[in-house]
């Protein structure tokens, strides 16, 4: 009896002790007053917006910071039915392409629009990937304005990222291809294959924007880009892999040399020689997608045209600089003297001095030659090297403060380091794989040095299981003392590639709160309840309604028959903040709308049955929204049934012969 | 007939300019605050419009059965400017005659213009709180919805405040001028 509670009581202590040497789970990795940190109490305003990619979703999802509470996901490059985006006669040709209406892509980064390298919080830009776009958002509706194609073009990786006076947005191709439409074998590569930088140029005061011109590189893998900024406002650089040239199994053949190259590009050369005509013209077809503020409708032009700048024609104007292992991120500075290329094969960090760059320009201390384009020695650009940093570093932010953060996907950490001396000076871990990381103007002359977010690429503790697929997981930290402090997990949408901050007092008070209706230029506006109309013109029939809390005019239609296209367009009078109206119609195979106040939307509807349609408000606008709704009548093909509408008189129905 | 003393005659310009403010300022105001409006509602009253969040209350309005309120349904609005501006061209008569008979007489109908504004004002409140619309959207038994004619009121959630805007204030100044100087006149003879 005594042996056994002795056992007892050793197999206790035995089991006590190793409790309290477990080991150290993602749980413990939060202490102190973290919460208080990221506590923002009802009634009061996040301190940041937070732009993340979405990824595969191929929208833009708003956080708050440091809540990381979700506010708003803006359609850019996929369809939304929740309001209508890309469903809407309105909005149909924002996503129009060469190839037509393309419902969805792959949306990677986002650069907001900068004045004098400051974020300056007019636009949002943002890349499509698969089908080559880049996208303008406005900051005061956070809707899409404008989207631009890009020709000769795969994979528009390197995108969008901009000057510092939002001069050139770029996109760069991540896939090389044959220029044109040009039927090519796939192993004739080298011959036939490129990669393109696309500049398209920003209208200063419209944030119009227009291809400007497109260099064309040989074919490898162009990565990322960042611009430069102070003494190296005229140059783009651009990260590259694959210049193995490799075109089967990337996986081993793409990582066989030593050093890939950081492309320089002097953008400044680049537009004198194509204002000088150095370049040439080519066909190549490319839809340009915008939305009239004042008509509330997206038009899409097909343009036939773009210069081609050859690098062999514009001598000074591209440069290599060799840097080892497949770099991914290409990040510069604020003071805009020292780019730093994460080789995410690698196991150290080159650092690269702008002025020693353009130094071995002017002694032409160079290596050899990329297809004419000079190489610069390694050393001769090198400002030193971050040594033992981690594995796979990728994405490298700044704090204004003299350091660099860099997101290491291998080793799964972000790790702080001094651009002085290069010397690490800090590690968290992140739970678990993280991509990018983003310091709210953390590529900018202004960085903030209070929060780091870290972006997961895979995430598998974070929150509640959810299936097979789990939510996307980004995590904040404070940066602000010389420890980084992980303070706050939050999910994401889609993977997010790349994310935007600007303070919030930078945007918040230029918000639309509603559209002047006196202003609708809208072609098919209701300009009050006195002018909803019904109108047929052959087998389309038009319906001009008004919503407003809380019924629609006209309520009762009659008339319409089956194989009629019809169009409701629906002006929302409202002319107060926060009072959309939707609109939405029984089996239509399409989406509903969100109006805002004093918009018009349309939505199309071809009934191919005979039937009552009832339609309804399906935005909850006042107490009385449930009888916001009225009916439709779709008689049968050649029926005699006289078209009828009206709103708060009864319909004298009439029979169908 | 005895004359108006040197003060008396000062206070005539002085009055009309006060009244003057009638046409660049609104005269009075109500505020309404509710959880679902943190920042409030407000209509102004001038001499001869209703400005201010007039839409969005009129769409509040409109559950409980009230009246919409529009500018063209007050004959008050051409009332008070052509009285008002009668009363200032009284005043400029008044300083040329400089008899003090006269100036008692001004403050008198000052008085009456006062009170029947305020009885006016009273009787608008009165009507659009409990005359509704017999089928209204939302009926509260036993509810009505007269604001306060002055003060602080609670209308289910609205917490609504009634009180003079800057006018307001200038014409409640000429107001106490007029007295001041009538009881002045009045002490010295």
């Amino acid at each position: 009896m005594k042996r056994l509670s002795l056992m007892l009581g050793l197999a206790v202590a035995t089991t006590a002790a190793m409790q309290s040497c477990k080991m150290k789970t993602a749980a413990t990795a939060v202490q102190g007053d973290a919460a208080s940190k990221t506590y923002v109490a009802p009634g009061k305003y996040d301190e940041i917006y937070n732009f993340v990619s979405g990824g595969f979703n191929g929208q833009v999802s708003v956080y708050g910071l440091p809540s990381g509470r979700l506010l708003k996901v803006i359609p850019v490059f996929a369809v939304n039915p929740e309001n209508g985006y890309g469903y809407s006669e309105e909005t149909k040709a924002m996503l129009n392409t060469t190839n037509g209406l393309i419902p969805w892509d792959d949306q990677h980064h986002l650069d907001l629009s900068q004045t004098n390298g400051e974020q300056d919080g007019r636009w949002l830009f943002a890349n499509a990937n698969n089908t080559p776009r880049v996208a303008r958002i406005d900051l005061t509706t956070f809707k899409t304005m404008e989207i631009l194609q890009i020709p000769n073009s795969a994979g528009n990786h390197s995108s969008p990222f901009i000057t510092e006076n939002t001069e050139y947005v770029v996109a760069g191709t991540r896939f090389s291809v044959p220029l044109g439409s040009e039927d090519v074998p796939i192993s004739s590569f080298k011959d036939n294959f490129h990669s393109t930088a696309s500049f398209i140029s920003v209208d200063k005061n419209s944030g119009k924007m227009d291809l400007a011109f497109q260099i064309v590189l040989p074919g490898m893998n162009l990565d990322l880009s960042h611009a430069g900024k102070g003494p190296s406002h005229d140059w783009f650089f651009f990260s590259s892999y694959n210049t193995e040239q490799a075109y089967t199994l990337l996986e081993v053949n793409a990582s066989q040399k030593d050093k890939d190259y950081i492309v320089a590009v002097n953008w400044k050369k680049a537009e004198e020689y194509a204002k000088a005509g150095k370049g040439k013209k080519v066909p190549a077809t490319y839809a340009h997608n915008t939305y009239d503020e004042h008509k509330q409708t997206a038009t899409s032009e097909i343009k036939n045209e773009v210069l081609l700048l050859d690098p062999k024609d514009c001598p000074d104007m591209v440069y290599m600089i060799p840097c080892p292992k497949s770099p991914h991120g290409c990040d510069i500075d604020p003071s805009g003297e020292y780019i730093v290329g994460s080789g995410k094969l690698a196991a150290l960090i080159p650092v690269f001095s702008f002025s020693k760059m353009t130094k071995a320009i002017a002694g032409k201390q160079f290596e050899g030659d990329f297809k004419g384009i000079p190489i610069i020695k390694y050393e001769a650009a090198l400002h030193g090297e971050v040594q033992k940093p981690g594995l796979g570093p990728l994405h490298t932010e700044f704090d204004g403060k003299g350091n660099a953060y860099t997101s290491m996907f291998l080793s799964s950490e972000v790790v702080k380091w001094s651009l002085k001396d290069l010397q690490v000076l800090d590690r968290v871990p992140t739970y678990y794989s993280v991509g990018h990381l983003m310091i709210p103007g953390g590529d900018t002359r202004k960085p903030g040095g209070k929060y780091l977010v870290a972006y997961n690429k895979i995430t598998k503790d974070r929150f509640l299981p959810t299936g097979p697929e789990l939510a996307q997981s980004a995590q904040l930290y404070d940066i602000s003392g010389d420890k980084m402090q992980l303070i706050l997990d939050f999910p994401t949408f889609g993977e997010p590639h790349y994310a935007q901050a600007c303070q919030a007092s930078l945007i918040k008070d230029k918000q639309v709160k509603y559209y002047d209706i006196n202003k609708n230029g809208h072609d098919y506006v209701t300009m009050g309840e006195k002018k909803a109309n019904v109108v047929r013109k052959g087998n389309r029939v038009d319906i001009y309604m008004t919503a407003i809390r809380s019924h629609l005019v006209p309520d009762n239609i009659e008339g319409v028959f089956v194989g009629d296209e019809v169009y409701f367009h629906v002006t929302n009078l409202e002319q107060d903040w926060d009072i959309p109206h939707g609109f939405a119609i029984k089996n239509n195979p399409n989406a509903e709308l969100l109006i805002m106040p004093g918009e018009t939307v349309t939505l199309k509807f071809s009934p191919d049955k005979q039937g009552i349609y009832p339609f309804y408000c399906t935005d909850f606008c006042s107490a009385l929204h449930q009888e916001m709704s009225g009916y439709l009548r779709v008689s049968p093909k050649g029926a005699n049934v006289p078209l009828k509408f009206g709103t708060g008189e009864t319909v004298t129905s009439v029979a169908a012969k | 007939m005895k004359k108006l003393s040197q003060a008396g005659l000062m206070s005539i310009p002085v009055v009309i300019i006060c009244l003057a403010t009638l046409w660049f300022f609104p005269m009075w105001r109500i505020d309404m605050r509710a959880p679902q409006y943190p920042d409030g509602l407000s209509m102004q009253i001038w001499i001869n419009d209703v400005k201010g969040d007039v839409p969005i209350i009129n769409g509040l309005n409109h559950y409980i059965g009230m009246k919409t309120i529009h500018q063209e349904d007050f004959l008050e609005f051409v009332f008070m400017p052509v009285s008002i501006a009668f009363f200032m061209a009284a005043g400029i008569l008044i300083m040329v005659l400089k008899k003090k008979i006269l100036y008692y007489c001004w403050t008198g109908i000052f008085l009456v213009i006062a009170l029947l504004s305020f009885g006016d004002f009273y009787r608008w409140e009165y009507n659009y709180g409990h005359q509704l619309d017999p089928n209204p959207p939302i009926k509260v038994p036993g509810m009505s919805y007269q604001p306060p004619l002055i003060g602080y009121k609670k209308l289910l959630n609205f917490e609504v405040l009634s009180q003079p805007d800057v006018a307001g204030w200038f014409y409640i100044a000429s107001g106490l001028i007029l007295v001041g100087i009538t009881y002045y006149e009045w002490k010295k003879k």
